[in-house]
């Protein structure tokens, strides 16, 4: 362990066939995609109050909460279909309010919620209070997408420069799949998407992207290097040479993420859940999905543009 | 590839030690003044406090001049004595609109206006244009209108940073965002209610003549006299005319007190030397009758004047407790607001909460550190512990490029530094995978190990330019909470490209050129 390797994940010199699941694997990834798709719109994602506007207030009380009572009161006090929750221990109470059009109607219930809760179980402590505005929230909303649109924008022009567009077209492609996954997972998972998340889907895109390109970065030199061999079993074969890389580098991530889900608190566990996800999506979409695709559209161009050795701009290229 | 200058090697480490000293600050208390001390902060969410963001209503700064503007056209017309006119605001429109009885005076009106538009920078804030039929409008020019907006959040800010000061919250930040904005930060606030309600108020007080002779019950009040509600009293109303006689800009000091003979409450002011003079003069005229004292459209009291006050001195009196005293009186010492401000988003958290965050980041930190460790001690044996050395070292130099842009750490900026280390030994494995593969082909040890380094070497920089150019523009365009983590990752990812293609190379060379192995432990 302190001088040579204890274990390797995949033996050297294996020879899947993946190449032969490709019709599978994009039918499962279909299949998937479409869910999640249905899924985002019903029951839809469950917008934290980032991107909804409301208020979120998580309080700890005295005693074992008295839920019943804390929602009667709540409706008295005249708010509009408070949720609460239960998260943690018996103490810990969430509280979800839905968002008023005004803001300053926002900030009365607050101070509402805070008598209400003095009124039911006194001495109960406030632990923790966001409140956003609906014109906040839907700005939050315009530049998170925003964000995302234009990570996305950019990975595609760098793999378009750095590679043949067919790359480019697989890499995004297999991207926007992975995307579509991620908030199948959000919908069904009911995590609150809120601006955290779309670090995390953003973190997911960039994983993903970087496990694409060193799979890709291996198709280009075996291009190079066998100049008569079938794409497809050039392919495989790239893979296959970087499979104890991709595998390693997602268990180091999943390892990383993994303490994050369990010990992160109520704010982290979420976007470390979708994490774990992400890194399973798109260490498996590297291979079954974005190699297909690259076999589909380069079955016979890239192999002409790479086996004529007389252009040397585009070999180098 | 496996050469390494003194230089360089000198180089490589004199980073990694900076990076050492530069994070110093953080764990100890600056040994001498002189000496550049910068450290992480910690951001609310993690050390309790509160996240304030307020806006300021953009449309009473522009109704408000646009009044100011209508009744400074009327002066200025009738003094060119220009007849029979109308002028009326309108506020959606950024304009005033002026009806003249004669059309021909038009040119008139335009000269007479044209020097109300000049602002403090001598440009003219007005944009005049001829509606036909003698309808003037004279419209707040774009420029015009950003200036005032800049104008009344500074302002804003100045009175929001004295109103706070004087409750006494320790290191509270202030500033400024887009264009009509103010964020407010209070560490160890966990309740803001009552900064909220100080900075609900515009504050502006007045002092007025109340008109005895208005018919209360009429639905309309009479020109020039408004019916305002009695703070103290609800449902009761006073006939207060317009014209203000003293504003509370003219006042230098308010402090509360207790009167000496009831021992109720009460707030204490002094004028300036305007302010004296012409409450002097309108207390003298109006003895006997009673004056009100109105903030915020409502009156807080409305005493009768028993005899000239000349001393610039007064006091006020509305049924006041300790608390409110106290408040009024930091709201009139601190001036009044140029726009009522709102609160359009709020975040607070107590200190347990942030203490239990620090801890369960720290925790996830230390547990994710060592899973990622032992994962590459065990599966890649010795150039896996020299990974795991320039982990730590990526670590420390994170930490010191963050410490030296005092940058603020939150909750998800500590998940960032952890997603960093994950991604950070990617640059390793792909090395050493590259160099094992050159190796079972059949190369001798140090050529499989240049050749490694070589093929990897730009595999690695495509594979970390996509994540860095992701994060990045989460980082321009993502706001608030996001942005800690897009910070996190992409220093991250930057300090990592140096330690796993630097440090480690210099490791494992040096680890070579010692032992000169026939194999390569891989």
């Amino acid at each position: 362990m302190f001088f040579r390797p204890a274990f390797r994940l995949v033996q050297d010199g294996t020879n899947f066939k993946f190449m032969k699941g490709r019709f599978a694997g994009l039918i499962v990834s279909a299949i998937l995609s479409t869910a999640s798709i249905v899924l985002f719109f019903h029951p839809g994602l469950n917008l934290g109050i980032d991107f909804a506007g409301g208020i979120k207030m998580e309080v700890l009380t005295p005693g074992p909460a008295d839920f019943n009572a804390i929602r009667t009161a709540l409706a008295q006090a005249g708010l509009h279909e408070p949720l609460v929750q239960q998260f943690g221990g018996p103490q810990n109470v969430a509280i979800r309010l839905q968002a008023t059009p005004s803001e300053a109607a926002t900030q009365k219930v607050v101070a509402t919620v805070r008598a209400a809760l003095e009124t039911v179980q006194p001495g109960t402590r406030i632990e923790k209070t966001d409140a956003v505005g609906a014109s906040v929230s839907a700005e939050l909303f315009q530049d998170g997408m925003l964000a995302l649109g234009l990570s996305l924008l950019m990975i595609l022009v760098y793999i378009w420069f750095r590679f043949e567009w067919q790359f480019a077209v697989g890499a995004v492609v297999t991207l926007i799949l992975d995307v579509t996954k991620a908030i199948g997972f959000l919908a069904l998972t009911r995590f609150d998407f809120d601006l955290v998340m779309v670090g995390a889907i953003l973190t997911i895109i960039g994983y993903s992207t970087n496990d694409k390109v060193v799979v890709y970065d291996r198709m280009r030199e075996n291009l190079r290097k066998y100049k008569t061999m079938p794409l497809r079993e050039l392919i495989d074969l790239s893979i296959n040479e970087t499979l104890n890389r991709t595998l390693g580098t997602s268990m180091t991530l999943f390892l990383a993420s993994l303490p994050l889900a369990l010990f992160g608190g109520s704010s982290l566990s979420g976007f470390a859940w979708t994490m774990l996800f992400g890194i399973v999506v798109g260490t498996s979409s590297s291979i079954f999905i974005a190699a297909p695709i690259l076999l589909f559209l380069g079955e016979k161009q890239l192999r002409r543009d790479i086996a004529v050795p007389t252009d040397p701009a585009r070999a180098k290229r | 590839m496996m050469y390494f200058s003194r230089l360089k090697t000198a180089f490589v480490l004199g980073v990694c030690l900076l990076g050492a000293l530069l994070c110093l600050p953080n764990a100890i208390n600056a040994p001498a003044d002189w000496l550049p001390w910068n450290k992480i902060h910690l951001g609310l969410d993690l050390r309790g406090g509160s996240y304030l963001l307020l806006e300021v209503d953009m449309g009473t700064v522009v109704r408000e001049r646009l009044d100011g503007l209508a009744d400074a056209s009327r002066t200025a017309l009738r003094t060119a004595k220009v007849e029979r006119y109308v002028i009326t605001p309108q506020p959606d429109q950024d304009r005033i609109l002026i009806k003249l009885g004669d059309a021909s005076q038009i040119d008139a009106a335009r000269v007479a206006i044209t020097p109300l538009g000049v602002n403090a920078n001598g440009t003219n804030d007005l944009e005049f244009s001829d509606l036909g039929g003698g309808q003037l409008a004279a419209t707040l020019s774009a420029p015009g209108l950003k200036a005032r907006a800049t104008q009344a959040v500074e302002q804003s800010i100045e009175i929001v940073r004295r109103r706070i000061d004087e409750t006494g919250v320790v290191d509270p930040q202030i500033s400024r965002q887009g264009d009509s904005r103010i964020v407010v930060q209070l560490p160890g606030i966990e309740d803001p209610d009552r900064i909220k309600q100080l900075l609900g108020k515009t504050a502006r007080m007045t002092f007025r003549l109340t008109d005895e002779n208005a018919n209360m019950n009429s639905p309309v009040p009479p020109p020039g006299v408004d019916f305002l509600p009695m703070e103290n009293a609800p449902g009761q109303k006073i006939a207060v005319r317009r014209r203000v006689e003293v504003d509370g800009a003219n006042l230098t000091d308010a402090r509360a007190g207790q009167n000496s003979q009831t021992g109720e409450w009460v707030v204490n002011f002094t004028f300036d030397s305007i302010g004296t003079r012409r409450f002097a003069d309108i207390s003298s005229r109006n003895v006997g009758h009673p004056f009100a004292i109105v903030l915020d459209d409502k009156v807080i009291s409305a005493p009768v004047i028993r005899e000239a006050i000349t001393g610039g001195r007064g006091q006020i009196s509305g049924r006041f407790d300790a608390r409110s005293a106290t408040d009024l009186s930091v709201l009139l010492r601190a001036g009044a607001l140029p726009a009522p401000l709102t609160v359009v988003e709020e975040r607070s958290v107590g200190p347990e909460l942030g203490a239990d965050s620090i801890r369960a980041g720290a925790l996830a930190l230390g547990a994710g550190l060592l899973c990622v460790m032992v994962y590459m001690g065990v599966f890649y044996g010795l150039f896996g512990w020299f990974a795991n050395i320039a982990l730590v070292a990526n670590l420390v130099l994170m930490m010191a490029i963050l410490s030296l842009f005092e940058a603020t750490l939150t909750l998800p900026g500590m998940a960032g530094i952890l997603l960093t280390l994950g991604m950070a030994v990617d640059a390793n494995i792909l090395i050493n995978e590259r160099i094992r593969e050159e190796a079972h082909n059949g190369r001798t040890a140090l050529s499989a190990m240049e050749t490694g380094f070589k093929r990897a070497f730009s595999t690695i920089i495509d594979s970390n330019a996509t994540a860095f150019l992701a994060h990045v523009m989460l980082f321009f365009f993502g706001a608030g909470p996001v942005r800690g983590f897009a910070v996190t990752i992409t220093v991250g990812i930057a300090t990592s490209m140096f330690t796993a293609t630097m440090l480690a190379r210099l490791l494992m060379v040096r680890w070579f050129v010692k032992h000169r192995p026939q194999t390569l432990p891989v």
